[in-house]
């Protein structure tokens, strides 16, 4: 590197440095996650959203922790909490909500492209199976995070969507009813059920998400990062033993490409906290400007955009299969649905990783596969229709067809020829 | 160091240059960003609705007493003191057992030193004293004595005081701390006027106002 | 690739904008819009006036401070508080009134709703609307009716200015695309059909004129506006600063992020 003037601060450093190290594997591990964690050098744009949904997090617990200290998880105080003392009494407690609320759909935007990329590439091949189960583990997480916090807020939609879900857990033939109430802690949704969702929210899943992201950074840097064209860079190796085309992570990657990524993510956000925090109604649903009424339904109870996908394929369910009610085998079919991409490791068998690489097939079934997860996501907004059941259970259909018929697909068609090193494209 | 894909000339001072930038902006940044945050901790609209000032009639206050029930301005409890004739004499003669007689200490956090309580009965008339009855020590409320007890306050001490029982703390009707006693300051002296003859407004002097 | 990308998220972000909420509830009159200006004081200054005459002895604002209020509107306390404030309360009380809830119950079906959040929960516009739509209906138990929340339980508290609102026929011209169809041998007049179930209001009953009316409730759907989301005027003026940061901080980290980039190869 470029030469120093001697000084007596780069000595104290290194001094103090080797007194960390010997209690602590400070810079040993400084090393081997950063500045010698070797990724390869043709990440695209795609790439940043695992370091933006770590800032997600981050930003998530902050606002959070500091929303927790003038909410009230009572069910008199909770509505007024919110829309009295965050909203209006504290200092800018009105844009530590937005952040909050921002935050979340922020969240779910960014894991849905970071998954994506991961479709995209094959970065769930092996040897990296057990990182995509972690990663649907934080998946999970992340949809019960978001369900838990919810009902915080105490408004009529709040209250609604807590009651139609829980109650899908009452279609479990069997268990379902007690399930339900156990859930519940109540005979109806009440203010032991917010309780105990403020407590499994604030304190319960964030735990469990850090411990997730915690292992799935581990998973990943244990085996090497993924690339777009799907290639090992572990096998060109230079004489000292550094993959050929690996750069650094620190500084290249940190500094270089998810610094900007992440001021280019605050930009669209602040937009969106700033000016449009309710998305019309997407990410702040109007129901829940007024508090709960056990006694009112809202006109339309629709879940919070994330969940819409799922709860189309819910919906579409309209008859009886087998013997089983239609209420049921569509709790099934969602849960499925969520379910199915852990599987993907082992239905992929395609030789290749990357649809860089892939034959027709797998490039039209992806195309179908995230056009249906649209259509379904935005017919779970809207009341249903004929047409839109309709159109739910073809979009429904195509959404497994993906998965399910993968191993044949990945099979038969014919694919491109691998290079040996990566490109830049 | 660099990795086997990544190399070339740098130009040095650019990147510290750019580098520098950066980070001072990005500082700029981070700083903007606490600033909710920290501000957020304020007192609240409630807090501040809660905090206001507050009146208190002394019509019924008779010489020589102490007045009560006590209010509270800000959760704290205020000493509304009526000192007679003797009282007020009084105060001139303890100046030798007092630690601070002259109010020239600073004045203690979440207090005010006002220009009003620059004398020597530390009060805009000196008949009436109005203090913040906690005690500079730990903070117990000290209790008011027309007539202390002669154990307590000594056989030489002149007129009345407040005694504190938590730890044996002892103020002249002035509010002033005797020397030797665990309580560093003299009681603190709100911000307050007269709103009339009858009515002191407690949270209201000319700053404030 | 990463157009496609950038491309969908703005498409499904423009798309959650620009969507307005979902089909209005319960009735099918024709809306009209009413866009609130916040940044119009007088506006909201004459809303609340009226706010509190005419509507604040049913409805509360029990999340709304009147200092927050009197700071916002630019009106000075003493001012506030010798106009506007009736039950004496110090400045930074919360705007509640004095209706008992239960006993509303039985008086008119349903408690009077706090309207803290109503601007919100189902926009300015309805509101706007609603407000204009009562109309005389023996058959109610209140004497009015209204058509943009039929059957209400509200009796019509602006009565006195708008007048005696009534449902009735009339003339009107005949519509066709959107475009009133005209006499073709006489030029500038309209062709007229007679409509019924059309919301017209006693000549002389009311203190102010059709079009003052319309501005009175405005100004009372302003001020309701202002009042659901008090901090939406500190939020988009804060908001400027912040994004204009970030692009400077982006052109830097933008910057430096090539300088790292010149390095792969």
């Amino acid at each position: 590197m470029a030469a120093h003037t001697e000084s007596r601060v780069p000595a104290m450093w290194g001094r103090f440095m080797t007194w960390i190290d010997r209690r602590f594997p400070a810079t040993e591990t400084y090393e081997f996650h950063a500045s010698k964690y070797y990724a390869p050098k043709n990440f695209n744009f795609l790439y940043f959203f695992g370091s933006i949904a770590l800032f997600v997090l981050v930003m998530q617990i902050l606002t959070g922790i500091w929303l927790t200290m003038s909410y009230v998880p009572s069910g008199a105080e909770a509505f007024a909490s919110v829309e009295r003392t965050i909203m209006r009494d504290v200092d800018f407690g009105w844009l530590i909500r937005y952040l909050h609320t921002t935050g979340g759909s922020a969240f779910f935007i960014v894991v849905y492209v970071h998954m994506f990329r991961g479709l995209l590439y094959g970065s769930y091949r092996e040897p990296r199976e057990l990182l995509w189960l972690i990663g649907m583990a934080i998946f999970l997480a992340m949809m019960a995070e978001g369900f838990f916090g919810y009902l915080l807020p105490w408004g009529n939609m709040s209250f609604w969507a807590a009651q139609v879900i829980v109650s899908l857990f009452g279609a479990i033939p069997w268990i379902g009813p007690d399930l339900a109430q156990w859930i519940r802690g109540d005979f109806n949704v009440s203010e032991i059920t917010l309780n105990r969702f403020f407590a499994l929210h604030v304190v319960a899943l964030p735990l469990v998400l850090i411990g997730l992201v915690f292992v799935h950074i581990v998973a990943l840097h244990h085996v090497g990062s993924n690339n777009p064209d799907g290639i090992d860079i572990k096998k060109n190796k230079n004489a000292d033993g550094i993959p050929k085309d690996g750069i650094p992570f620190h500084p290249y990657y940190t500094i270089g490409h998810d610094l900007p990524a992440i001021i280019g993510f605050l930009f669209v956000f602040c937009l969106v906290a700033f000016y449009l925090p309710d998305m019309g109604g997407y990410f702040i649903e109007k129901p829940n400007f007024e508090e709960a009424n056990p006694m009112k339904t809202p006109e339309h109870i629709a879940p919070v955009w994330y969940y819409t996908p799922f709860y189309a394929m819910l919906r579409a369910a309209t008859f009886p299969l087998l013997g089983v009610d239609a209420k049921f085998w569509g709790l099934v079919v969602m849960a499925a649905a969520i379910a199915m991409p852990a599987v993907l490791p082992w239905l992929d068998k395609s030789p290749v990783k990357s649809m860089r690489y892939k034959g027709r097939i797998s490039k039209v079934m992806l195309t179908l596969f995230v056009l249906s997860f649209f259509i379904l996501g935005y017919l779970g907004t809207i009341p249903p229709s004929p047409t839109s059941t309709a159109t739910a259970q073809v979009c429904t259909m195509l959404y497994f067809a993906y998965f399910v018929l993968m191993p044949w697909y990945t099979r038969v068609e014919t694919t491109k020829p691998v290079p040996e090193r990566v490109t830049m494209r | 160091m660099d990795g086997g894909g990544a190399s070339g000339a740098v130009d040095a001072d650019r990147r510290y240059f750019l580098i520098g930038a950066t980070l001072v902006v990005g500082a700029a940044g981070v700083v903007g960003a606490a600033v909710p945050f920290v501000k957020s901790w304020s007192p609240n609209a409630k807090a501040r609705a809660l905090g206001a000032p507050i009146k208190i009639d002394i019509s019924k206050l008779k010489p020589g007493e102490l007045l009560g029930p006590m209010q509270l301005w800000r959760g704290k409890p205020i000493f509304v003191v009526s000192r007679t004739e003797a009282m007020l004499a009084a105060l001139a003669l303890n100046d030798d057992r007092l630690a601070d007689p002259k109010s020239e200490r600073p004045a203690v956090p979440d207090a005010v030193k006002p220009k009003y309580a620059q004398n020597e009965y530390r009060s805009r008339k000196p008949e009436i004293g109005v203090y913040i009855g906690i005690c500079t020590h730990l903070g117990c409320s000290p209790k008011f004595e027309a007539v202390v007890e002669a154990d307590k306050f000594g056989a030489d001490w002149k007129g009345g005081g407040f005694f504190c029982p938590c730890h044996g703390s002892m103020y002249d009707l002035a509010g002033r701390v005797v020397k030797g006693v665990p309580a560093p300051d003299n009681l603190p002296v709100p911000p307050y006027s007269f709103e009339s003859d009858k009515v002191i407004v407690i949270g209201v002097d000319e700053e404030t106002a | 690739m990463r157009t496609a990308t950038i491309g969908v998220i703005a498409l499904v972000l423009s798309f959650g904008a620009l969507t307005a909420a979902h089909a209005s509830e319960e009735a099918h009159w024709p809306m009209d819009p009413m866009k609130p200006n916040l940044g119009d004081k007088p506006s909201l200054q004459h809303g609340l006036k009226l706010f509190a005459n005419y509507c604040m002895g049913c409805h509360s604002l029990k999340y709304q401070r009147w200092e927050r209020t009197a700071d916002d509107l630019e009106i000075p306390h003493d001012l506030l508080l010798s106009n506007v404030v009736f039950s004496g309360a110090p400045i930074g009380s919360l705007m509640t009134n004095a209706m008992p809830t239960e006993a509303a119950k039985s008086w008119f079906g349903a408690a009077p709703p706090d309207l803290s959040t109503e601007a919100r929960l189902r926009g300015p516009e309805w509101i706007y609307n609603y407000l204009r739509t009562f109309y005389v209906d023996e058959s109610r138990p209140l004497g009015v009716n209204n058509k943009v929340f039929p059957n209400v339980g509200m009796p019509h508290a602006l009565l006195e200015l708008q007048g005696t609102p009534i449902e009735t026929c009339k003339q009107l011209p005949k519509m066709k695309d959107g475009y009133e169809l005209r006499d073709p041998l006489i030029p500038g007049k309209a062709i007229t059909e007679e409509r019924c179930g059309v919301l017209d209001v006693v000549p002389g009953t009311g203190q102010l004129t059709a079009a003052e009316y319309d501005k009175a409730v405005y100004d009372i759907v302003n001020f309701l506006a202002y009042v659901a989301e008090p901090s939406r005027i500190q939020r988009e003026h804060l908001g400027v600063y912040v994004l204009l940061f970030l692009v400077i901080l982006y052109v830097f980290a933008a910057l430096l992020g090539r300088e790292y980039g010149k390095e792969i190869h």
